[in-house]
């Protein structure tokens, strides 16, 4: 088990697409970390860079106090597990959480102590003698896990691996993960393209776009204090409302104007904040879940704004409601008990202490 | 590329004194590319020797004279275009290719689809049964068909003559004779082609036979909308393909007429043969044989592009 | 769902149509189905006359090939073995075949080494000109023995290979390797690159990849690669006939065709059950490996 650090990491590609652009991270001990970004935001490129898949081009990778830039995948003692799973097909579960102390020539008895450990861990203990073409999805991603914990190496790398199941399957394994990460403490980084298993699995979560870091921090800090607006968009479901505002000076106190005749009063501990950007194109970013029925009561700084809803989607538990604000499309979660009717006009309230603010032009948050 | 390799060479030298390992990844990059290099070379050795080497070589061997001492530049080609036989030879080749090609494709995509008829359980013994032409050895497969239509015992005759009609000549006339060559290729060839329409047939999805019923395909509307435009890249890579190995016969001609009757059934391959071998003229065999290097040429580029554009429609 | 609400909104009009209909569609199938099997049998005979008659011509003695008037066709009454048991015994064919199984066993051995290692680096590493190669052994597939025999003379003469058995196994790799290189490229491509990687994380070095995890893998492709390999050889007949003049190094298709037929007399009852033994091994082979077989066939034009 190791800490893992990344200077300056940087990776070209052939033909000169620059996948990652310099970043500098450091995971501890035992950390659960997670790489979470969209697609082609150099998410995979980092973490096969730091298994020795991909060459670094430029900065350093060191793992557990020793620079790995050139050293080939095997001696660096991680352990990786796939999105597709990577089985060997020809051999049976047993045998393939047992090739790679097998190439490294671990005794016969200790090989079989790990494989039943591991076996246990994961629960496939009477698959072992199957081959993973007669397994499901659900048991293959098991093994892949297996053949990563027999390892026992100081590095856990996981390459979206739950993309290839289905969603039921996805939130089962994704607690099987954390119980083995829970029962095993090896360091681990993972990779993946969804916000909500970052949330979940992670200790801290880092958000990647276009190669470079956005933001690193503990999931419910990225929830309540994105550090900019790909990371406010980015994390949670529905996205966050981003609406075309700017700030006034109505009755000495500031206020966002949003248009349509709205306009909210900015909380007195924000105002200080605010001030200075009081010419600027703004945009004001609020969650779903921020803009609810107006009876709860529960919430202090709540401000009323009355809309025209378009659309609404009964979801159960809660009800979306879509309407514009200035021809943008904004999302709100409001009670299945509040009476919302598609074509009529409601009155929702903002929950100004969650509101952010966001500089139009730079994208980050205020 | 370049630009990548460039900044890594700095980081090298700016970082050397990080620790004596550097560059070895990058090393190993490089030391993977010379063993693949290594682990192609038996293949180049067998590629460039036996057989590039050898296809220019011909072309030497093929403008000297009969002994080989002294070079006569293009005397073995305008000699060929002298003689009769030769364009005989020619002649010859094309029919027997495309006639054989023409009946192998057709047979063969004929029995593609009673097979594909068949349920599905049948199909493996029927399959089976169908392509054991193509499974035994030509020259064996040709020596029973020479005892099937040898001249006084002919298997075939005893039934025509059991049908009233008299007997034919099987090898001995040239009509007969050639139409027999083409025979013998037919039924070596058309389960080859079979087989691969069948292959093809299989991969129609069968969604789009069902769309097209609901649109009111009849079963030939079904065949030419559907199956053909689907199976067309095949089918040309196959016929390409049969047209150069057809073309380029020579087990079923050289045993089974040996070029007879007076040379009306020598193909390119058995002509090059008897110059080259059976006379010892090996420089007018060669000069022979060089014939059928344009036209081969032509088909293999064809049927690469056909491969290329299957391989990029399958992703 | 969509249907049953349909055919109950249309019931007045459609409950006459599929009375009618039904039927005929069955029995048209019937019709198509029996058509077929016509056909197939049709066919199935023309395919099947040369080994059946070779087999019946090898049943017979030369008195009951002789008798004109005889059915040629029929079985003949009492059959003979004694033809089968005369070609060990009284004539070169256990030459000529164990030169077969020698030069066989020896090409398959070649082409195999040549194009695994080859197929490897091809599919997985580059270098300078790897493509252009790969695209090479598919054009070199293409060129026919019939180009390449006259040259090769001139080089078998110069290796002092001339009428020597060991030619065989020269050049018969010419027709097999590059054939058997394309498909297993094929086969190892289609092997997920993440195998590697998990295999490269595992600890394999580059020969234990291929050793341990490629040719397992690619197994099928390598079966149905060595099955093409051991048909071409021993079906070889031009490079023989040219190279090989000497009885006891010549090959089963050649030895067969030049020696009993170059008798004044057409020992055909001889020929024929030489020729029967000589089509025997690859029929057994494609008897019990017909699915790989067949994946070999079509493996160049599927798997591109």
């Amino acid at each position: 088990m190791a800490e893992v650090s990344l200077r300056k990491v940087v990776k070209l590609f052939d033909g000169g697409v620059q996948a990652v652009r310099g970043i500098d991270l450091d995971i501890a001990d035992h950390e659960f970390v997670v790489l979470v970004g969209p697609s082609g935001c150099g998410k995979s490129t980092t973490l096969r860079m730091i298994a020795g898949l991909e060459e670094v081009s430029d900065g350093e990778i060191w793992i557990g106090g020793e620079m790995v830039n050139d050293i080939p995948p095997k001696d660096r003692d991680i352990a990786m597990v796939f999105q597709n799973y990577a089985l060997y097909p020809h051999m049976t579960v047993f045998e393939n959480m047992a090739f790679g102390l097998k190439l490294r020539h671990f005794p016969k008895d200790e090989i079989k102590r790990r494989v039943d450990r591991a076996a246990a861990i994961l629960s496939i203990g009477e698959l072992l003698e199957r081959k993973p073409k007669a397994l499901s999805g659900g048991q293959r991603q098991r093994v892949a896990m297996g053949r990563a914990i027999v390892r026992d190496p100081k590095v856990f790398l996981f390459d979206e691996p739950l993309s290839n199941l289905d969603a039921k399957l996805r939130v089962q394994m994704r607690t099987e993960i954390k119980k083995v990460h829970q029962a095993v403490k090896t360091t681990t980084i993972y990779v993946t393209h969804d916000q909500v298993e970052a949330m979940t699995l992670a200790d801290r979560v880092v958000v990647m776009n276009h190669g470079v870091i956005e933001q690193v921090g503990p999931p419910n800090e990225l929830y309540h204090h994105p550090a900019t607006i790909f990371v406010a968009g980015f994390i949670g479901s529905p996205a966050m409302n981003f609406i075309p505002a700017r700030l006034s000076n109505g009755a000495g106190a500031l206020r966002i104007e949003l248009g349509q005749g709205l306009s909210l009063p900015v909380p007195a501990d924000r105002t200080a904040r605010y001030a200075p950007h009081r010419n600027k194109k703004l945009l004001f970013g609020i969650r779903p879940e921020h803009l609810t029925e107006t009876t709860r009561t529960d919430k202090q700084n709540l401000a009323p704004i009355t809309v025209e809803l378009d659309v609404i989607e009964p979801m159960g538990m809660e009800t979306l409601v879509h309407f514009r604000i200035e021809g943008t499309p904004v999302c709100a979660r409001v009670d299945p008990a509040a009476g919302a009717q598609a074509g009529q006009p409601m009155t929702l309230a903002a929950h100004m202490d969650q509101m952010h603010l966001i500089d139009a032009d730079t994208g980050k948050v205020l | 590329m370049a630009d990548g390799t460039a900044a890594l060479a700095q980081t090298g030298a700016a970082r050397s004194a990080a620790g004596p390992r550097r560059g070895g990844l990058h090393r190993m990059m490089r030391r993977q590319s010379t063993t693949a290099f290594l682990l192609c070379l038996p293949l180049l050795a067998l590629v460039l020797g036996l057989m590039i080497f050898p296809a220019f070589y011909a072309g030497w061997l093929a403008m000297l004279n009969k002994s080989m001492e002294r070079f006569v530049g293009l005397g073995n080609f305008t000699f060929l275009f002298r003689r009769e036989t030769f364009w005989n030879v020619v002649w010859q080749s094309c029919i027997f290719a495309i006639t054989a090609v023409f009946f192998k494709a057709l047979i063969g995509f004929i029995l593609a689809h009673l097979v594909h008829v068949l349920p599905a359980k049948g199909q493996r013994k029927w399959r089976g049964m169908l392509l054991v032409p193509w499974v035994m050895p030509l020259a064996i497969g040709t020596l029973a068909w020479w005892w099937l239509l040898d001249p006084s015992y002919s298997a075939f005759n005893w039934v025509i003559r059991a049908a009233g009609g008299e007997n034919i000549a099987w090898l001995g006339d040239t009509f007969w004779a050639r139409f027999s060559v083409i025979l013998v290729n037919v039924w070596y060839g058309a389960p080859f082609f079979m087989i691969m329409y069948l292959a093809a047939l299989k991969s129609v999805p069968e969604q789009l036979y069902e769309a097209a019923a609901i649109d009111g395909a009849n079963a030939w509307q079904k065949l030419w909308h559907i199956t053909l435009p689907m199976m067309r890249n095949i089918i040309s890579i196959t016929v390409l393909f049969s047209l150069i190995v057809t073309f380029a016969n020579f087990d079923i001609v050289r045993i089974l007429t040996n070029g007879g009757p007076r040379d009306t059934t020598h193909i390119f391959a058995t002509y090059s043969f008897a110059l080259g071998i059976g006379s010892g003229d090996i420089p007018l065999g060669a000069a022979v044989s060089l014939f059928m290097f344009p036209i081969l040429g032509v088909f293999a580029i064809f049927i690469l592009r056909g491969v290329r554009r299957r391989a990029d429609a399958m992703g | 769902m969509n249907t049953t609400v349909a055919a109950a909104v249309s019931e007045p009009v459609s409950r006459a149509a599929p009375s009618r209909w039904r039927p005929s569609l069955s029995r048209s199938r019937k019709w198509a189905l029996w058509g077929a099997y016509a056909g197939l049998i049709l066919f199935a005979v023309f395919f099947l006359i040369p080994p059946y008659y070779m087999l019946v011509t090898s049943l017979k003695t030369s008195q009951q090939i002789a008798a004109i008037e005889g059915n040629p066709w029929a079985l003949p009454w009492p059959p003979t073995v004694s033809n089968w048991l005369a070609l060990f015994t009284d004539t070169q064919f256990p030459i000529f075949f164990r030169n077969s199984v020698i030069a066989t066993i020896c090409t398959v051995a070649i082409s195999m080494a040549i194009s695994i290692l080859a197929a490897f680096s091809l599919s997985r590493m580059r270098f300078w000109g790897s493509a252009t190669l790969a695209t090479g052994v598919f054009l070199c597939y293409l060129i026919p023995e019939t180009l390449l025999f006259i040259p090769l003379f001139q080089v078998v003469g110069f290796l002092g290979l001339m009428d020597s058995m060991w030619v065989m196994v020269l050049v018969f790799p010419t027709l097999s390797v590059p054939f058997c290189t394309w498909i297993m490229i094929g086969y190892f491509q289609s092997i997920p690159k993440e195998l590697d990687e998990a295999a490269l994380i595992d600890g394999a070095s580059r020969l234990q990849l291929l050793l341990k995890i490629f040719i397992p893998v690619a197994m099928p492709g390598i079966i149905a690669a060595t099955i093409f390999a051991f048909t071409v050889s021993w079906a070889g007949f031009l490079y023989p006939l040219a190279y090989i003049f000497s009885f006891d190094q010549m090959p089963l298709t050649v030895g067969i065709a030049s020696t009993m037929i170059k008798a004044d007399v057409f020992q055909w009852h001889m020929i024929m059950s030489a020729a029967l033994l000589a089509a025997l091994p690859p029929l057994v082979v494609y008897a019990f490996l017909m699915d790989y077989y067949i994946a070999g066939l079509t493996a160049g034009a599927t798997k591109g």
